[in-house]
């Protein structure tokens, strides 16, 4: 049987590289690496769908990656090395709302908000704090920015330069999917287009001089927080990484330049077989249509990876101990279903940003699916279950119906039907509606949320102490800033500017040289995303319930 | 006449699943929902539910702002001369909630209110 996929996979195996671990359940019966048939898929084979890498864990267990930020710079700091101390080896940078927004800390709409629910970051001086003490070539990093992800990154980049790491050595991701904050996440400042020439500047600019970096890490987790179901989830994200595909092929980049750096991003929700089924989708989909549709012809671009997160939403504020269970649950149908990359929730996160406790314990619960469960042993254990395969092909038609529905508003573009069903509220309108809709079952006693709905004894007892970000932290950081604003040389600051607004207005300029200068002069992030606002405008959302 | 409502996101906070589904819930109700849409301001707020009228005003806060930006919005609204309640709804600590009624704010609903609670505690405040 030359040529079946068994033969493919098993030629890739053999050249992959195995941890030095005992491939063996508990009790000593050896394991294979995977399951089934000559003529079944196979991981690391087209299609992809049992996972992008022929030896999937027996390499390489999934990065754990944990999501933190608050405070000042040099608090998110002090948790970051907390995480690797902990046996973390991945960070992922929460930035506060008016970092989000790319406002100063200072800015009268800042008030209240600075350090809240993410790390403020307001010019390279606290870019520099973030990541002081920390090795970025021994652990990569990712940054959950849109807005002002080409700013950030210029900032990022700007701290490594002065660290003596030369771009093209500098690993990460940014998150850099602006399309569903306009869907979902609502944290955008531009118009549209405007927002995603900005993505097309960072992918063309990351293609040619950052071969390490994740230019866009396309995110359904957002969109399933904000309500969507599984399915809407599967099909609204990749119909964005469809329309980041077509965009960058507009400017004349070539498929493979840039598509193996594309990444995603997937929710971790409760339902345990559905998770698993629409990660084994997501991979399928995304190989045929970057082949069939797009021409790629390097592996890399069909090879689909992804970070997952277990599911915020699923959190109670009732006995929050409970969200430990959840969160091991949701997190084991992430590596059951191949992720490259976890965070796991804390058991207090309907309350507050975590504790380090409750941080700690959300890791721990990776590091004993990691290695007490076995779990990692065997690539795609469901694949070949009779329910898992009809699961995953069912998911596959109901997000091929609503790329359909996209295709067809964009007249047969994806990128155009992405930003027509922005602009028109399409998107927006059906995550209300599956929200709505989970709402009124939950109500109805139909689905079912221990502590929430039923089985409440144990509710009226009190739970610890949770994080306190306090007004405190804002001072500190306002005074932080208005000494960067004293010490910088404001003729550079003006020169930085001018050239930004001067390049920003030429549509074919790449923004990102300018962008990095204007850091280098700490120009702050608030001016230059007001300066780039004076340009592009602002998008405002027309409300809707 | 059934209850009018201006439902709000004050701030940065982008979070708008929870507010929506306030505002259809109340609407499901019977009550008149109107929404702010997003990033407004206390004196926009204030502004809004004077012209519409309102006999109530619900704020939904997800980013940890509540203790500065609640207060402003009870604030701006007294300094028109308005009497109008101020209900708070989200990620509200149970310490937090205690000061924030303190300061002004007619009622706190927190993670985990049921559909029923929201219903009830506008036509609480609005009595």
């Amino acid at each position: 049987m030359a040529g079946a996929p068994k033969d493919e996979w098993q030629e890739r195996y053999g050249s992959s590289r195995q941890r030095d671990v005992p491939f063996a359940t508990m009790s000593g019966i050896p394991l294979e690496p995977v399951y089934g048939p000559a003529d079944a898929e196979h991981p690391g084979v087209f299609p992809y769908t049992r996972g992008p890498y022929a030896s999937m864990y027996r390499s390489k267990l999934w990065t754990m990656r944990m999501f933190a930020g608050f405070g000042t710079a040099e608090d998110t700091n002090e948790r970051f090395k907390e995480i690797i101390r902990a046996g973390g080896d991945g960070l992922s940078t929460a930035f506060d709302m008016p970092t989000l927004l790319g406002l100063d800390s200072d800015d009268p709409m800042s008030l209240g908000e600075v350090g809240r629910c993410g790390v403020a970051i307001d010019s390279l001086a606290d870019m520099r704090d973030l990541f002081s003490g920390i090795d970025l070539g021994s652990i990569t990093t990712s940054m959950t920015i849109n807005s002002p992800a080409a700013p950030v990154l210029a900032m990022f980049v700007a701290q490594a330069e002065e660290t003596g790491v030369p771009r093209r050595a500098i690993g990460g991701t940014l998150q850099n999917d602006i399309l569903k904050e306009y869907q979902a996440q609502k944290e955008f400042v531009f118009p549209p287009r405007q927002s995603m020439r900005l993505v097309r500047d960072v992918i063309a600019f990351t293609a040619a001089e950052m071969p390490r970096w994740h230019s866009v890490s396309i995110s359904g987790y957002h969109i399933r927080e904000a309500g969507s179901t599984a399915a809407e989830e599967l099909a609204f994200t990749l119909a964005n990484g469809f329309a980041y595909v077509e965009l960058a092929r507009q400017a004349g980049l070539d498929v493979d330049a840039f598509a193996p750096r594309l990444s995603f991003f997937f929710n971790a929700h409760i339902d345990f077989f559905e998770e698993i089924a629409k990660y084994r989708a997501a991979r399928r989909i995304w190989a045929r249509w970057m082949r069939d549709r797009y021409g790629a012809h390097d592996e890399r671009s069909m090879q689909m990876r992804f970070h997952a997160q277990t599911a915020g939403v699923s959190l109670t504020a009732q006995q929050p101990e409970v969200n430990i269970v959840r969160t091991a649950v949701e997190a084991l149908a992430a590596v059951l279903g191949g992720t490259q990359s976890l965070h796991t929730n804390s058991m207090d996160e309907a309350l507050a940003l975590p504790t380090e406790k409750a941080a700690r314990i959300a890791l721990r619960t990776q590091q004993v699916i990691a290695h007490e469960t076995n779990v990692a042993h065997v690539a795609d254990p469901f694949g070949g279950s009779w329910f898992m395969e009809e699961l995953t092909d069912e998911m596959e038609r109901r997000a091929g119906e609503i790329f359909d529905a996209i295709d067809a508003m964009g007249g047969g573009s994806m990128l155009e039907g992405c930003i027509k069903g922005i602009e028109e509220n399409w998107f927006q309108g059906r995550i209300a509606d599956s929200a709505y809709e989970l709402e009124r079952a939950f109500n109805a006693g139909e689905r079912v949320v221990v502590g929430a709905n039923r089985f409440l004894e144990g509710n009226e007892e009190g739970f610890g102490d949770i994080l306190r970000i306090t007004q405190e932290q804002e001072e500190r950081q306002r005074a932080r800033l208005d000494s960067v604003r004293r010490d910088r040389d404001d003729a550079k600051v003006a020169e930085a500017r001018d050239r930004l607004a001067f390049e920003a207005a030429d549509p074919e300029a790449n923004l990102m040289p300018a962008l990095i200068d204007a850091s280098h002069a700490y120009v702050t992030l608030g001016e230059m995303m007001s300066t780039l606002g004076g340009v592009f405008g602002r998008h405002t959302e027309v409300p809707s319930i | 006449m059934p209850t009018r409502v201006l439902v709000a996101k004050v701030g940065l906070d982008g979070h708008d699943r929870g507010i929506k589904i306030v505002a259809r819930t109340l609407r499901d109700a019977g009550m008149e929902v109107i929404y702010t849409g997003l990033f407004q301001t206390p004196d926009t707020v204030a502004s809004a539910a004077i012209d519409e009228d309102v006999d109530v005003v619900g704020l939904s806060m997800l980013s940890g702002a509540h203790m500065t930006l609640a207060p402003l919005v009870v604030k701006a609204l007294r300094d028109r001369g308005s009497e109008i309640p101020v209900v708070v709804g989200g990620i509200i600590p149970d310490q937090d909630a205690d000061e924030l009624r303190s300061a002004g704010v007619a009622a706190v609903l927190g993670p985990g209110a049921t559909a029923d609670a929201v219903v009830s505690t506008v036509e609480s405040v609005v009595r």
